[in-house]
């Protein structure tokens, strides 16, 4: 287990290395610079822009070095002295930016995936124990519902029922007095409040493919002779089945958990825009339009860190439920 | 003649289907099991003899039924229990599964979960039924994987299913299955899927553990050959009846149904060359449940069948101790020897 997980790691620096590399070639890639568009804007607004000072700024910024030059500028800023470089657009320092857009997202997402599982896993077991029931169909149904109705489209119909029963306006995770204030039982409180509409939206899909996930693999395990071997022990129905069938049921479910923790920042773009969710999301959105390079390759260099560890630990989580991985066996 | 451990008298199990008519596997089966002894239950694939097992278990799939009959399992100590009428997920099923009664399967790379060790798998059973901690129950589980020949026992029950040959998981299944001393034990073609050596050696454990334990056998098995080598009595199946059942010396010396006689026909022999004679298959193929005879399900294939045969199901018939055929063959010699 140990040797593995040096292997795994060792592996995860060489990739993290090249995911940084791709990153930065990205942001590069779209023809012209932030100052480009910044001029742009500007002229478009009436005003006269000075190249003297343009050039300035470009210099300032080494937009004309060679591409590996501002590479080992960026990544040396960012290893040495963990300073991922200026925002052009919000005039700051892109780490005090993105800390607490990134919290947000993963507070959030997080609760998201939890509700999930949570919903997700006794339905989804009863469905495959009790297939063809009632309840099976109830589930099958509201699963396929819920994989049908786009994300945004749900927090859409949410925010209008809400404001046409309760009068309420669900949009953002705080209200404005407690959006700067630091945490406490009442800003918890605004908290729930608020985010109990962007968490539900947010699970729906993900619930949905879940239950239909599990209960797929688990009436393959549910035919397996082990089943059999474990009924035939006297375990009860409910030991039988949580213990044996749902155990193995869940390996590949754990083996795609690693991608839920760049998902946790960039899948919800569209909703954190349509609820007006303070999340990384719409930021990465922003950045990208207006070609604000440094914070866009923070972020994208944020998701692909995540992504590698995220499937490092669903490699280990997988290591560790099943031994036929761990020891490379057949 | 000692008291059964269990019988079965008469039972039919029915299948359901949403789709189709209902399927009668199993239409007439007796058995009667005795302490210490081996029952080989013998037929074709597909003849209900698993199931029959599986029933005795009450493991059956959700669409299955015992229809009709009963399993009567006297243990002595609270007089018979008709386990066809007990509930199969209620306590006094579970607390006869595993600890009075237990069972091998066919597939030992199937059969064992994938992912807990055998040592997990075989200290879950002890700590089920008897009141042990895990340490106790390790124990005996080490001291159970030695008695059934595993090697260096102590450390192969820390290991995975996967690490282990495929007579070595038999064996750990086979520990198993007598980890609480059961009085009765099914081994569901326990030899099948494993090579030849490897099954001889399977079946020399078998019976020195009937001697250490005292326990009684039901042999599920195709192989005639496995039936001569383990069996002490032998009940013949031929599509979901039980057509003859007695001491297994005296049904393979003197087959009394006509089944029987065709099966111990197509058995090969080893002979020389010259001395070699065309095996006597069994004329025709087994038909499917559905297009079973009121009567007899043999007579579609019997070289013998007459009158009554497709209308009228044959009685049981003694035809020496203990052993018992049911073929109208039999009742007609019987009928006409007063005349």
């Amino acid at each position: 287990m140990l040797r593995f997980a040096i292997n795994r790691l060792i592996a995860m620096v060489l990739i993290l290395w090249a995911v940084s590399f791709v990153a930065f070639a990205i942001i590069q890639l779209p023809p012209g610079d932030y100052l480009t568009t910044y001029v742009a804007t500007l002229s478009a607004n009436g005003d006269r822009v000075d190249p003297a000072a343009i050039d300035a700024l470009r210099r300032q910024y080494g937009f004309g070095e060679p591409y590996i030059v501002q590479y080992w500028k960026w990544i040396t800023g960012i290893l040495l002295r963990g300073d991922f470089g200026q925002s052009f657009e919000w005039k700051a320092q892109v780490t005090d930016l993105i800390w607490g857009r990134l919290g947000n997202s993963i507070l959030v997402e997080g609760l998201a995936v939890i509700l999930t599982w949570l919903v997700a896993l006794p339905i989804g077991i009863y469905s495959a124990v009790r297939k063809y029931s009632l309840g099976d169909y109830l589930a099958t149904v509201g699963g396929f519902i819920g994989l049908a109705i786009p994300n945004f489209f749900f927090a859409l119909i949410l925010m209008y029922l809400s404001f046409v029963w309760f009068g309420a306006n669900i949009g953002g995770l705080f209200s404005p007095e407690f959006e700067n204030a630091r945490w406490s039982l009442p800003r918890i409180w605004d908290f729930v409040s608020h985010a109990w509409a962007p968490i539900l939206v947010l699970s729906l899909s993900g619930t949905a493919e879940l239950i239909r996930i599990l209960r797929a693999n688990l009436l393959d395990e549910l035919k397996k002779p082990y089943v059999t071997t474990a009924r035939a022990k006297g375990l009860s129905e409910f030991r039988t089945i949580i213990k044996y069938p749902v155990r193995v049921a869940l390996n590949p479910l754990v083996s795609t958990l690693g991608w839920l923790l760049p998902a946790l920042v960039s899948s919800s773009v569209i909703v954190s825009v349509v609820l007006n969710l303070p999340t990384a999301g719409p930021m990465l959105l922003r950045s990208l339009t207006s070609q604000d390079m440094y914070l866009a390759g923070a972020i994208i260099l944020l998701l692909g860190v995540l992504t590698v560890i995220g499937t490092l630990v669903s490699d280990l989580l997988l290591a560790w439920l099943d031994p036929r991985i761990r020891y490379g066996g057949k | 003649m000692t008291k059964p451990l269990l019988s079965v008298n008469d039972m039919a199990i029915v299948f359901t289907s949403p789709d189709e008519p209902d399927i009668e596997a199993v239409r007439q089966v007796d058995l009667t099991l005795t302490p210490g002894k081996t029952l080989a239950l013998v037929g074709e694939s597909g003849c209900g003899k698993s199931v029959t097992a599986r029933a005795v278990l009450r493991l059956l799939d959700k669409n299955a039924d015992i229809s009709r009959g009963e399993i009567l399992y006297d243990a002595a100590q609270d007089g018979p229990v008709d386990i066809a009428r007990l509930d199969p997920d209620g306590l006094a099923m579970r607390s006869i599964r595993g600890a009075q009664i237990s069972m091998i399967f066919q597939e030992p790379m199937t059969s064992l979960s994938p992912v807990h060790t055998i040592g997990n798998q075989i200290d879950e059973v002890i700590m089920l039924h008897e009141r042990m901690s895990q340490k106790q129950a390790r124990e005996r589980t080490i001291a159970l994987l030695d008695q059934v020949g595993v090697p260096g026992a102590r450390d192969r029950a820390n290991a995975y299913p996967f690490e282990l040959s495929g007579g070595l998981r038999q064996r750990a299944m086979i520990a198993m299955a007598l980890a609480c001393t059961p009085k009765l034990l099914i081994a569901d073609e326990p030899t099948t899927a494993l090579d030849v050596t490897t099954q001889a050696q399977i079946l020399d454990l078998l019976r020195q553990l009937q001697d250490d334990f005292g326990m009684a056998i039901l042999f599920i098995t195709h192989d005639l050959g496995v039936v001569a080598e383990v069996a002490d009595e032998v009940a013949v199946m031929y599509l979901g009846d039980v057509v003859e059942q007695g001491d297994v010396y005296e049904v393979f010396r003197a087959p009394q149904h006509p089944y029987t006689q065709a099966l111990m026909n197509s058995v090969p022999r080893l002979q020389r060359k010259a001395e070699r004679q065309r095996l006597s298959p069994i004329k025709g193929t087994v038909p499917s449940p559905k297009d079973r005879p009121e009567g007899c399900a043999f007579t579609s294939r019997c070289p013998h069948a007459f009158a009554p045969c497709p209308n009228i199901r044959p009685e049981r018939t003694e035809v020496g101790a203990g052993h018992i055929a049911r073929c109208h063959l039999l009742t007609q010699a019987n009928v006409e020897e007063p005349a």
